[in-house]
């Protein structure tokens, strides 16, 4: 698998990472690295095979719905960096 | 200060040798003589352990002591805990108070367990060494220049060095056993399932799982006993009952069928590590278990299938860090864009940013197949080769990690190499399946790992075999030196 800048940048996009320009290069080796490791799957035929992604092949499982938990948004609150009135703050995002 | 057992603590505080608070402030002591060199802890409540040491004598007094009364612990810094600092080793938590605890935290104090602090772990859990810390490295107790194993670092640290009876840890691709292996304890993985997941950050859901990390198997017998059971908090947690892990504990193993996996004995592997595991096998075979020889041909796919489905699901979990909620927020934000993104480059360490860019990566259109597709089919077939091999065994052994613990600092900038430290334990992991390391000689002064691997649901099993086998070694019994 080929990296090159422009897979750099959008894939740290989508990550919602900033990669500098200073940081571009090693950015692309390390990337380089991880996909060389990992491409040796690309060696293995498993036409056919189902893709596993619970290790038990559990399904999803369902629950009443019912109110089992009280409201805690002043204690959830507390560790939020901005609040005022009960919201979280962020910069402006409508001028 | 001795080195104690939870069993032999347990006896001792029912036989007042000492106290709860005697016992709490000995481990205090060691902590406060010893942490500056160790790096074990990122955050230590000693207040609280001394006053609930209080409380736990008088129901010891009153005859009201529940299971694990009065034995001081501490717990990875994974486990959120009630209004004490819970970071998971990331600057990104650093100031994160957590509101509520994790199921395995508040069963562990229901039981009575006293906890002295939070131990030190590589950022989210990613890492082999420790080194990944925005805390700084814990250091192994056997030479302090050499990493402790990770990503529990700091649990096999701290329960090896004595600075606490035992500790919780976490491990997503061998992040309880490798650490364990290299600092010279006991530490098992369960099935995964059997301890809930809910109030443990995160790291790789389908992966994730709870475990005791104690200095023998009985006493992980005990704490798993605490640990272990259905959460309808964790809609992936098993619903079947508990076993008693004690009750078979002492069971004879004669007729056992050990499976000796030829991959796991491959070039990579240390010399010495691999006579210490052939002594194993003598003393198994001296106790009537048979040995034969398994093949699981696609384990040496595991690594590679590991190293994106880890990532894929770090890039998903990791996504709440966005400087809005909690965690760290960067200092005056020009927009809502500038927010997130800057949050999340100045908060998050360099091996946890490659993890969520492979993780991107792997699940980004054009590539989801050929990545993300193909590692769950891989996963797949590596738990077929193993349900093939648990027809015809009952337990699978060999070593928990290629080598002896390394050099601080020797791997740090070679990552490949780092993951490669995995390369037995991630199996475990991808397949859900129990497995445990325990102490099982030594190499130039540094403990040697040996892994043992079960089927679904044979906790009791494992602890049972790693528990004959620590009735015939010392091993489990040596204590590196005080490190002052």
């Amino acid at each position: 698998m080929k990296v090159d800048a422009e897979l750099v940048k959008n894939v740290a996009a989508l990550a919602q990472l900033k990669i500098t320009d200073s940081d571009l290069a090693n950015t692309i080796t390390s990337l380089t690295d991880v996909l060389d490791l990992v491409d040796e799957m690309q060696t293995v035929d498993a036409a056919g095979i189902e893709p596993m992604s619970n290790p038990l092949d559990a399904k999803q499982v369902m629950r009443a719905d019912e109110v089992t938990e009280s409201d805690q948004r002043d204690q959830f609150q507390k560790v939020a960096p901005s609040v005022e009135r009960g919201f979280f703050l962020v910069p402006r995002v409508v001028e | 200060m001795k080195q104690r057992t939870i069993v032999e603590i347990l006896k001792d505080l029912d036989n007042k040798a000492y106290s709860s608070r005697e016992l709490t402030q000995d481990y205090i002591d060691a902590i406060e003589s010893q942490d500056d060199v160790l790096n074990a802890f990122i955050t230590t409540d000693f207040e609280s352990a001394l006053t609930r040491a209080d409380e736990i004598d008088q129901l010891r007094h009153k005859g009201e002591a529940p299971r694990l009364a009065g034995v001081p612990i501490a717990h990875k810094d994974i486990f959120c805990t009630e209004g004490v600092r819970t970071t998971a080793g990331s600057k990104i938590l650093e100031n994160f108070i957590a509101p509520y605890s994790s199921t395995a935290v508040s069963q562990l104090a229901d039981s009575g367990a006293i906890m002295l602090g939070k131990l030190n772990m590589d950022e989210f859990a990613m890492g082999s060494s420790n080194e990944n810390s925005f805390f700084g490295p814990a250091r192994n107790p056997w030479d302090i220049t050499k990493i402790p194993g990770g990503s529990s670092g700091g649990s096999a640290v701290a329960v090896a060095a004595g600075l606490c009876a035992a500790a919780t840890g976490t491990d997503t691709g061998g992040s309880i056993r490798q650490p364990a292996s290299m600092c010279g304890i006991t530490g098992i993985k369960p099935t995964y399932g059997r301890i809930s997941r809910w109030g443990i950050i995160a790291y790789a859901s389908s992966l994730d799982q709870a475990g005791p990390m104690t200095r023998t198997a009985e006493d992980a017998a005990l704490m798993l006993q605490v640990m272990a059971g259905y959460d309808p908090k964790d809609s992936t947690s098993i619903n079947a009952p508990v076993p008693d892990y004690q009750a078979s504990i002492n069971d004879s193993i004669e007729g056992l069928r050990i499976g000796l996996c030829k991959e796991y004995f491959s070039d990579g592997l240390d010399d010495n590590i691999a006579r210490a595991i052939q002594n194993a096998i003598s003393i198994f075979e001296s106790k009537g278990a048979t040995i034969t020889e398994v093949s699981l041909p696609t384990v040496k796919h595991a690594i590679p299938a590991y190293y994106v489905i880890a990532p894929a699901e770090a890039s998903a979990n990791l996504a709440r860090y966005d400087g809005v909620r909690f965690g760290y927020r960067c200092d005056e934000p020009k927009n809502l864009a500038d927010l997130y993104l800057r949050s999340r480059t100045e908060g998050f360490g360099a091996e946890v940013k490659n993890r969520i860019m492979v993780g991107c990566f792997a699940l980004s259109a054009g590539y989801y197949d050929a990545y993300y597709g193909k590692a769950q089919q891989i996963r797949r077939l590596i738990k077929n080769d193993f349900m093939t091999a648990f027809e015809t065994v009952d337990v699978i052994l060999g070593p928990t990690t290629p080598s002896t613990a390394f050099n601080l600092g020797e791997k740090i900038d070679d990552p490949i190499s780092m993951y490669l430290q995995d390369i037995y334990t991630v199996t475990s992991n991808l397949v859900g399946l129990p497995a445990a390391s325990i102490p099982a000689g030594f190499s130039d002064g540094m403990p040697i790992g040996m892994q043992l691997i079960g089927n679904y649901l044979s906790e009791a099993k494992l602890l049972n075999l790693a528990h004959k086998f620590q009735l015939e070694t010392d091993f489990h019994l040596k204590s590196p030196g005080e490190v002052t």
